[in-house]
């Protein structure tokens, strides 16, 4: 039943386990990356792959573990993750939401979240979303039959290709914000006007703190 | 109606507040190193934005930068990873015409010491930098902040930083300190009282006779470590000492600009019967030479002190880390480094402290390597013109080029398996020097002083 204020329509992949960390999301030898990209290919890394990693490898050449949900063949084309209690646990670092998103998931799943991993989210457009063990067994058991996933945000609602499996919470700022894509600068930046002419006021008053640097020195 | 200094800098650049209750505040400046801008320009990049205001960005490289042979220029990191990031930094601020002070400029060095000596660091302005030390420019009545990536981007695009309104907290150093008890040892002893979690929630200012009569190089070691105190910002009062520091900077503003900015400056000081969420009061006087002997800047005491008993699991486990039993005096810890530098303590009052005491002598044969690391290539220069460098290589300390180096060794510069050091910089966290090492935080004074006996010495006694 496709819905007109669908969010988001994919096929789920269960990841069945309590405190998935940071470390576990993104190992930290590729926190020195330089990007904000390209962390998908390390998502999850050392389940993954049957050797350890390192930043600049060309992963085709890694032995994959193919005992690892995300590399099984019905899961490879998975955008929601499902997950259990406490996920993103661990550092505040956005390089785990920047690896999932990278990755291509759109939608995260779970019990509960981390508190930090999930204001990261939303910092980055992922949704994350908590629901009670209960439903997230319905949802396992679509992910295993391949069944569509379709999230209706707008009504805060899942359905399934033929039923409704669960309402959610979400702050209703949040939910604005994913919904018009503003992400937090977008939404400061909806104040453009208004910083400019505080600007304008500023120079005005304290012209010295905007001499051109460069002249300087 | 009576505001305090952290109320009215907040006054002057609040913009407005988003939907979601929290606040705009305008931002003046904002400092950039090598480490945590790179996915921020990136993130700028992917969303087709560019940043708000070019002439309020200031970079420099400092965490990566080898403090060894600098003739290499870039060629002289050999990590490669590491280099990527200072070429990173190089490119983004070339693409988007941001002015930096890179590997080969002379000005280089730590961000932090940079901004104020440069007079890029003005009273009153709002300053943020994807560091937390970022604290330390609050010794020149700035609101400084340190941030995340997701915030360096933000900065970028909007010249502005969503944030939450801090609670109010001063402290008081009153009476006067003794000889050879310095503004690290005023640090130390506040974050020792309060704990590292004391300010949390609070923007710390610093005041008292003490701090009056401070120099500005002082407010700032004082200052940098606000944040180890849990405080997002400290701050010092805006009064002579701050105008003749700033006068003649580079980028301190000349002529009938300079009249109209010391004019507005004056105002900045807490009002009169400003009210404090909370008040600490500390008697100057009674404050030691302070040493660390743990892995948390709380975990410190004074110089003639004994190991404590642990009271609880952290303090124990902190104990078998540093390999030190309850008990066992300061100053029989047998010291194997010295590190002198940070952006806490390698300003040039620094680096002249620790000289006054090593002139003329010679560090212990125990201690395997003594490191001095200005903070800036102009520090340096300085303290070449005084002929500190001669004094501190004559002592057997050697003599680096400027950089962050064993603050977090993330350059070759790094303790080795269970080396003990005496170092002036701002974290005792385990590793932070290098895997297995053991660091007490310290006084350059009382650094120089522990090279030459090889263990801890109360630096009072060696200068009566
Ligand atoms: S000197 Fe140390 S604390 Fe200061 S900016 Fe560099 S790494 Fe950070």
């Amino acid at each position: 039943m496709k819905n007109t204020s669908t969010f988001h329509a994919g096929q789920a992949v269960p990841l069945e386990r309590d405190n998935i960390d940071t470390d576990q999301i993104i190992p930290k030898q590729f926190l020195k990356s330089i990007k904000k990209s390209g962390f998908g290919q390390n998502l999850f890394d050392a389940w993954r792959y049957e050797d350890e990693g390192f930043p600049g490898q060309d992963v085709s050449l890694r032995k994959v573990n193919k005992e690892f949900i995300l590399n099984q063949d019905k899961f490879l084309d998975s955008d929601i993750l499902i997950s259990k209690k406490n996920f993103g646990c661990g550092s505040s670092r956005e390089h785990a939401v920047w690896s999932l998103l990278d990755y291509g998931f759109k939608v995260v799943i779970a019990e509960s979240f981390a508190d930090i991993f999930y204001n990261n989210c939303f910092n980055n457009g992922l949704l994350p979303i908590v629901l009670d063990s209960k439903e997230i067994d319905q949802l396992l058991d679509l992910a295993d039959q391949r069944q569509q996933i379709e999230i209706d945000l707008e009504n805060q609602i899942i359905f399934s290709v033929d039923s409704e499996i669960a309402h959610f919470d979400i702050d209703p700022f949040r939910k604005k914000c994913i919904l018009e894509g503003l992400d937090e600068i977008g939404l400061s930046l909806t104040h453009s006007e208004q910083i400019k002419e505080f600007e304008k006021n500023r120079i005005l008053d304290s012209p010295w703190i905007f001499i051109d640097e460069k002249e300087n020195g | 109606m009576s505001y305090t200094l952290y109320d009215k800098l907040w006054n002057l650049h609040e913009v407005t507040q988003r939907a979601d209750n929290t606040y705009l505040l305008y931002i003046d400046r904002h400092l950039i190193h090598e480490v945590t801008s790179p996915q921020a320009f990136e993130g700028l990049k992917l969303a087709g934005r560019s940043p708000w205001r070019i002439s309020a960005n200031i970079a420099t490289p400092d965490h990566n930068v080898p403090t060894t042979d600098r003739s290499k220029g870039l060629e002289g990191i050999y990590d490669e990873v590491a280099k990527l990031q200072v070429v990173t930094l190089d490119d983004n601020c070339k693409e988007h015409d941001i002015l930096q002070f890179d590997i080969h400029d002379r000005r280089q060095g730590i961000v932090h010491v940079v901004g104020p000596e440069q007079g890029l660091t003005l009273p009153g302005m709002t300053i943020v930098c994807g560091d937390s030390h970022t604290s330390t420019h609050g010794a020149l009545a700035t609101l400084s902040m340190g941030i995340g990536t997701s915030e360096v981007e933000h900065v970028l695009a909007t010249q502005c930083l969503k944030t939450s309104k801090l609670k109010n907290m001063r402290v008081t150093i009153s009476g006067e300190l003794q000889d050879g008890v310095t503004p690290k040892d005023v640090t130390l002893a506040v974050i020792g009282q309060i704990g590292t979690a004391g300010g949390t929630g609070y923007a710390i200012e610093y005041s008292g006779s003490v701090i009056e009569n401070m120099s500005i190089e002082g407010r700032m070691t004082v200052c940098n470590m606000a944040i180890e105190a849990g405080a997002r910002a400290g701050l010092v009062a805006y009064d002579k000492t701050t105008e003749d520091y700033i006068r003649n900077r580079p980028f301190a503003p000349k002529g009938e600009k300079w009249l109209e900015a010391i004019n507005q400056w004056k105002d900045l000081i807490s009002d009169k019967g400003s009210y404090f969420d909370k008040e600490i009061i500390i008697d100057g006087s009674s404050i030691a030479p302070q040493v660390t002997w743990g892995t948390s800047p709380e975990m410190v005491i004074d110089i003639d002190g004994s190991i404590p008993e642990p009271t609880s699991d952290s303090m124990k486990h902190a104990l078998d880390y540093m390999n030190l039993e309850s008990g066992k005096r300061i100053k029989d810890i047998r010291l194997d480094q010295i590190f002198i530098g940070s952006c806490t303590n390698s300003r040039i009052e620094d680096l002249r402290e620790a000289a006054k005491i090593l002139e003329g002598k010679k560090i212990s044969s125990t201690i395997k390597r003594a490191i001095v690391v200005p903070g800036s290539g102009l520090v340096s220069k300085q303290a070449i013109e005084e002929g500190l460098d001669e004094i501190f290589i004559q002592s057997g300390f050697e003599w680096r080029a400027p950089g962050c180096s064993m603050c977090l060794a993330m350059n070759p510069d790094q303790l080795g398996d269970g080396e003990h050091c005496a170092s002036t910089s701002n974290r005792n966290f385990e590793g932070r020097q290098g895997y297995g090492g053991r660091t007490h935080l310290v006084s350059p004074a009382t650094a120089a002083a522990s090279a030459i006996q090889g263990s801890f010495v109360d630096v009072r006694d060696f200068i009566s």
